[in-house]
C-alpha cells in the first residue's frame, strides 16, 4: 500500500518536472499561433535559451544571470523569426525550421569554443543553478511554479483584456483589426515578444533547473510536443495544459516502467516506451482533434497593399 | 452647381489622384460633400469609387490631392486617422470577426481601457442605446458566423457608430441584401440623416440612389463627370453618365425556342450533416433554347441547387440527368466531368469559388479547363497560348484592364464576373448554371451580360439563372421558378409574371 501511495507521489512529481518545459513553451506558442504567426522555431528558441543558460550560470556562478541571458537568447530569435515573419512577410513555417536549424549549429558550434567539451557547458555547481524550494525530492524550483502560474495568467491575458481581445481578432482575421485602426505588425511583435519570454524559460528550466548543465540538442523535441499540446488544446490555454501534463505523465512512466516485467508480456522494450509520446501524438493528430479551430489566418503574412 | 456645395462641406477631396502601377484608379478627383446629407457614388465596374473611398478612409494613399474634414486639411495616414475624424467605413466585404461575438466585435479597437470587463458593461449599454435610437437591432451575444448577411452589415454599421463617427461610408451595402434587407438599410440611413451623420453610399442600384440619396456623384474611368440633385435628374440620364452612351436594359429577345431536355432533376433532396433539409424533392427541367430563372429570397436553397447540378455536392436523395448521364447518390459526379459532358457553372460566390485571388487574370481565365489544348501540351501549360486566350476574353467581353498578368484580386468586382462569364460562356456550353449573373456589375456591363446570354441562349444553350434580383429574373428568363424553403413552390411564365406577384409568392411561402 505504501509502495504504491510513494509510486504514484513520484510519478506525480516527475510529471510535474517533465511537464514544466512544456508548459512554458505551449504557453510561450499559444500566444504567437493566437496572433497568427505559426511557430514550428520553439524548439530553436528553448535550445538556444538552456545553452546560454547554462554557459551563463557558469562563467558568472549565478543562476539568476543565466534566467536573464536565456530570456536574452530566445528573445534575440523571437525577434529575428518576427522580422522574417512579420516585417517581410516570410513564410512562418520556413523561418521556424531555419531557427532550429540555426539554435542546432550555433550552440554547438559555440560550446565547443568556448568550454571545449564536445558542445556540453562545464557541469554546474549547486550555487549556479535554481534548486528546489520545499520539497528537495520533487524538484520543485521556481520555473516549476512559474510554469504552474503561466496558465491561469495565459488564459486571464488572452480572455480578459484588451491586448487579448486584439490578439484573438489579429489571428483571425487582421484585416478586422487594421480596419479598426489598430496597428497589425506591432500587435504579432509582441505576441513574438511573449513567445520568447517564455521559451526562454523553458530553455533556462532544462539547462540550469532539471539538469546541471547543456548538453547538444538536450531539447529532444520538447518544442515540438509543446506544439501538439497546443494543437490538442486547441490553441486554449487550460485544454493545452492539460495536455502537457498527460504527455509529462506519459514520459514518468516510461521512466518508471524501464527494466520493469510486464506480466505476460516481458520486459518492454526502453525504446517503445519513449516512443509513446510521441505515438500518441501523431495518433491523437490523426484521429481527433477536429478542424477549423486553428486561428484563421495563422501562416498567412499580412499584406496591406499601398 | 452653386446649390449644391451650398451646404457646409463635412468631406472635401482635392485633385485626389491614385495609380496601381499601369492601372490610373483616381484621375484628379475633387468633391465636396455636405454635412447631414446622403450622396451617391455611382459609376461603371473599375470606375474607382472603392479605391476612391479606401484613399478617404486612410486604408490607401493617394498619390496626390488633399482631404479636408470640416473644412480642415488632414493627412489620412491609417484608418485610426479616419476614424479619429469621425470617419467609419462599412466595406464590400465585412470586416467582422466571424468568432467573435457581434459585442467583441464592436469593442476591437475601442475597448476603453486595458481590461474589457468594464468595457464590455460600457458596450452592452451603448449598443441598447443605437439599437433604440436607430432601430439598429442585434442580439450582442450571438457569434457573428451565426448571422445573416443583413445582421452582419448592421453589425458593421453599429461598429461605426459606437466609436462615433459622424460620417458614414458604405461600398455596395445591397449588393448582398435581400429586399427586405435592403428597405430596412435605406429607413436606418434616413435616421441617420435625421441625426446628423453625413452619408456616403456607392451602389450599382440607381433606383436605390434614387430612393435614398440627396445628391449622386457619377464617376467615369477614375474622373467625376456630374454632379446632380436626385431631384433633378432620373435613372436614365445617370445611366447615360456613367456609361457615356445610351443604356436600354429591357431586352426585346424572341420567344424561346424550347429543344430537346438537356437537364433534369427528379424529387432532388439534400440533407446536410446537422440534419437540416437543404434541398426538398426538387423537380426541373431545362430545355436547350431557353432561359429559366429561378427567384426567391436568399438562403432559401438556392445555392445548394446551384452546387448539386454543377456536381460540387452530391444529392443525398433523388436524381440529376445532364445529357444523357444520371447523377444520383450512388453514382456521384465531381465538377471535371460535368464540363465534360457540357455543362458550365459561374458561381454565385466568385471569389471563393469562382477564381483564385491570388492567379494572373490569364490563369482564372482557363481556371477549369487548365488540362484542355490548346492551353495544355504535353501536361505543360502553354504560357502564350493563356496569355493569347486570356487576352481575347478581354477583349470580347470588355474586361477592364486589359492586362492578363494582373492579379485576379486586383480587378474590381464587376470586372473579375466579366471575366468569369467571359470564361464559362466561351466554352459554348450545352447547359449553364448562372449565379447572381450581375451582383456588383454596373449598368453597363448588365445590358452586356444579359445580351450575352440571351444570345447564348438563341445558339440553343440550356440556360439556368438564380438571381436575388426580380427584375433581372424578370427581363432574362423565359420560365420563372419560385424557390422558398428548399422547394419549388410555383412556376410562372415569364410574359405572365410581374415584379408584385413574384414577391408575393416568395413572401407567402
Ligand atoms: N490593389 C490594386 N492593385 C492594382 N489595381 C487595382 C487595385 N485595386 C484596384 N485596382 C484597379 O483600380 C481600378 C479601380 O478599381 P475600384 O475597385 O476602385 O473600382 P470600383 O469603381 O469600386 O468598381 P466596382 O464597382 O466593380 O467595385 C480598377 O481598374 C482596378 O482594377
Ligand atoms: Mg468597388
Amino acid at each position: 500500500m505504501e509502495e504504491t501511495l510513494t509510486f504514484i507521489t513520484l510519478t506525480l512529481a516527475a510529471t510535474l518536472r517533465v511537464a514544466t518545459p512544456l508548459v512554458l513553451c505551449a504557453m510561450g506558442g499559444l500566444f504567437s499561433e493566437k496572433s497568427g504567426i505559426i511557430d514550428v522555431g520553439l524548439e530553436g528558441k528553448m535550445l538556444m535559451a538552456a545553452f546560454f543558460a547554462a554557459a551563463t550560470a557558469s562563467l558568472t556562478g549565478s543562476a539568476w544571470a543565466g534566467v536573464v541571458a536565456a530570456i536574452v537568447a530566445a528573445e534575440a530569435l523571437a525577434l529575428l523569426h518576427g522580422f522574417a515573419c512579420i516585417t517581410h512577410r516570410g513564410n512562418q513555417v520556413v523561418s521556424g525550421i531555419a531557427l532550429n536549424i540555426l539554435a542546432a549549429g550555433l550552440t554547438v558550434v559555440l560550446g565547443t569554443a568556448w568550454f571545449a567539451r564536445g558542445g556540453q557547458t562545464p557541469p554546474l555547481g549547486d550555487g549556479e543553478r535554481l534548486k528546489p524550494i520545499f520539497f528537495p525530492v520533487a524538484g520543485d524550483n521556481v520555473l516549476v511554479y512559474v510554469a504552474l502560474l503561466s496558465v491561469p495568467f495565459t488564459w486571464w491575458l488572452i480572455a480578459r483584456t484588451r491586448f487579448g481581445l486584439r490578439l484573438r481578432a489579429v489571428g483571425e482575421m487582421p484585416l478586422a483589426v487594421d480596419a479598426a485602426g489598430v496597428s497589425v505588425a506591432w500587435l504579432r511583435y509582441r505576441a513574438v515578444l511573449l513567445c520568447g519570454l517564455f521559451s526562454g524559460l523553458a530553455g533556462a528550466y532544462l539547462s540550469i533547473a532539471q539538469n546541471a548543465g547543456f548538453s547538444r540538442d538536450m531539447t529532444a523535441g520538447q518544442g515540438f510536443i509543446a506544439l501538439a499540446a497546443i494543437i490538442f488544446g486547441k490553441w486554449r490555454p487550460f485544454p493545452a495544459f492539460g495536455a502537457c501534463l498527460v504527455f509529462g505523465l506519459l514520459d514518468a512512466v516510461a521512466i518508471r516502467l524501464q527494466g520493469v516485467k510486464v506480466p505476460g508480456v516481458g520486459e518492454v522494450p526502453v525504446q517503445l516506451i519513449q516512443a509513446l509520446p510521441y505515438l500518441l501524438t501523431l495518433f491523437l493528430l490523426a484521429g481527433f482533434i477536429g478542424n477549423a479551430v486553428a486561428p484563421k489566418a495563422a501562416g498567412v503574412p499580412y499584406e496591406k497593399e499601398h | 452647381m452653386q446649390s449644391l456645395t451650398a451646404a457646409a462641406a463635412a468631406i472635401e477631396l482635392r485633385g485626389i489622384d491614385k495609380s496601381f502601377g499601369a492601372v490610373h484608379a483616381v484621375r484628379g478627383v475633387s468633391l465636396a460633400i455636405p454635412r447631414g446629407s446622403i450622396t451617391g457614388i455611382v459609376g461603371e465596374n473599375g470606375a474607382g469609387k472603392s479605391t476612391l473611398m479606401s484613399i478617404l478612409y486612410g486604408l490607401y494613399r493617394a498619390d496626390a490631392g488633399q482631404i479636408l474634414i470640416d473644412d480642415r486639411p488632414v493627412d489620412m495616414a491609417s484608418p485610426r486617422d479616419a476614424i479619429a475624424h469621425g470617419i467609419g467605413m462599412v466595406h464590400q466585404h465585412f470586416m467582422l470577426v466571424d468568432t467573435f461575438t457581434v459585442l467583441e466585435n464592436l469593442m476591437l479597437g475601442a475597448e476603453g481601457g486595458p481590461l474589457l470587463a468594464g468595457g464590455f458593461a460600457a458596450a452592452r449599454a451603448e449598443l441598447a442605446r443605437l439599437g433604440r435610437e436607430y432601430g439598429l437591432s442585434v442580439d450582442p451575444d450571438a457569434r457573428v458566423a451565426d448571422l445573416s448577411v443583413g445582421e452582419q452589415q448592421r453589425v458593421e454599421i453599429l461598429k461605426v457608430l459606437f466609436r462615433g463617427a459622424r460620417m458614414l461610408i458604405l461600398d455596395e451595402p445591397s449588393a448582398v441584401l435581400t429586399p427586405q434587407e435592403t428597405d430596412r438599410l435605406f429607413e436606418i440611413l434616413k435616421s441617420l440623416r435625421a441625426r446628423g451623420v453625413t452619408v456616403v453610399l456607392i451602389t450599382h442600384k440607381l433606383r436605390e440612389i434614387m430612393a435614398v440619396a440627396d445628391r449622386v456623384i457619377v464617376m467615369r474611368q477614375g474622373a467625376v463627370v456630374a454632379e446632380r440633385l436626385t431631384v433633378e435628374t432620373s435613372t436614365g440620364e445617370l445611366a447615360e453618365l456613367m456609361v457615356g452612351r445610351k443604356i436600354r436594359l429591357d431586352l426585346d429577345k424572341a420567344p424561346a425556342e424550347r429543344g430537346q431536355t438537356m437537364l433534369a432533376a427528379r424529387g432532388l433532396s439534400l440533407v446536410d450533416r446537422r440534419g437540416v433539409r437543404l434541398l426538398d424533392g426538387i423537380d426541373l427541367e431545362l430545355r436547350a433554347g431557353e432561359i429559366v430563372g429561378i427567384a426567391g429570397v436568399s438562403g432559401n436553397g438556392q445555392t445548394e441547387l446551384l452546387q448539386v447540378l454543377s456536381g460540387i455536392r452530391p444529392p443525398t436523395a433523388g436524381q440529376v440527368e445532364v445529357c444523357g448521364r444520371v447523377i444520383d447518390p450512388a453514382r456521384p459526379i465531381d465538377p471535371a466531368e460535368m464540363r465534360a459532358l457540357g455543362l458550365a457553372h459561374v458561381p454565385e460566390d466568385r471569389l471563393r469559388q469562382g477564381l483564385v485571388a491570388a492567379f494572373e487574370a490569364s490563369e482564372t481565365s482557363i481556371l477549369g479547363y487548365q488540362d484542355q489544348p490548346p492551353y495544355c501540351r504535353n501536361h505543360l501549360l502553354d504560357a502564350p497560348a493563356v496569355g493569347r486566350h486570356c487576352a481575347d476574353l478581354m477583349q470580347r467581353f470588355d474586361v477592364r484592364p486589359q492586362t492578363p498578368g494582373l492579379r485576379s484580386s486586383h480587378f474590381s468586382g464587376g470586372n473579375q464576373q466579366k471575366l468569369i462569364l467571359a470564361r464559362e460562356m466561351s466554352r459554348i456550353p450545352k447547359v449553364l448554371l448562372v449565379g447572381q449573373p450581375t451582383r456588383g456589375v454596373d449598368i453597363g456591363a448588365i445590358e452586356f451580360i444579359h445580351r450575352e446570354l440571351v444570345k447564348s441562349r438563341d445558339a440553343g444553350c440550356a440556360i439556368l439563372v438564380v438571381s436575388v434580383e426580380l427584375e433581372e429574373i424578370l427581363s432574362l428568363a423565359d420560365r420563372i421558378l419560385v424557390m422558398s424553403g428548399g422547394r419549388i413552390i410555383g412556376e410562372v411564365a415569364a410574359d405572365q409574371a410581374d415584379e408584385r406577384a413574384l414577391g408575393r409568392m416568395m413572401a407567402d411561402a
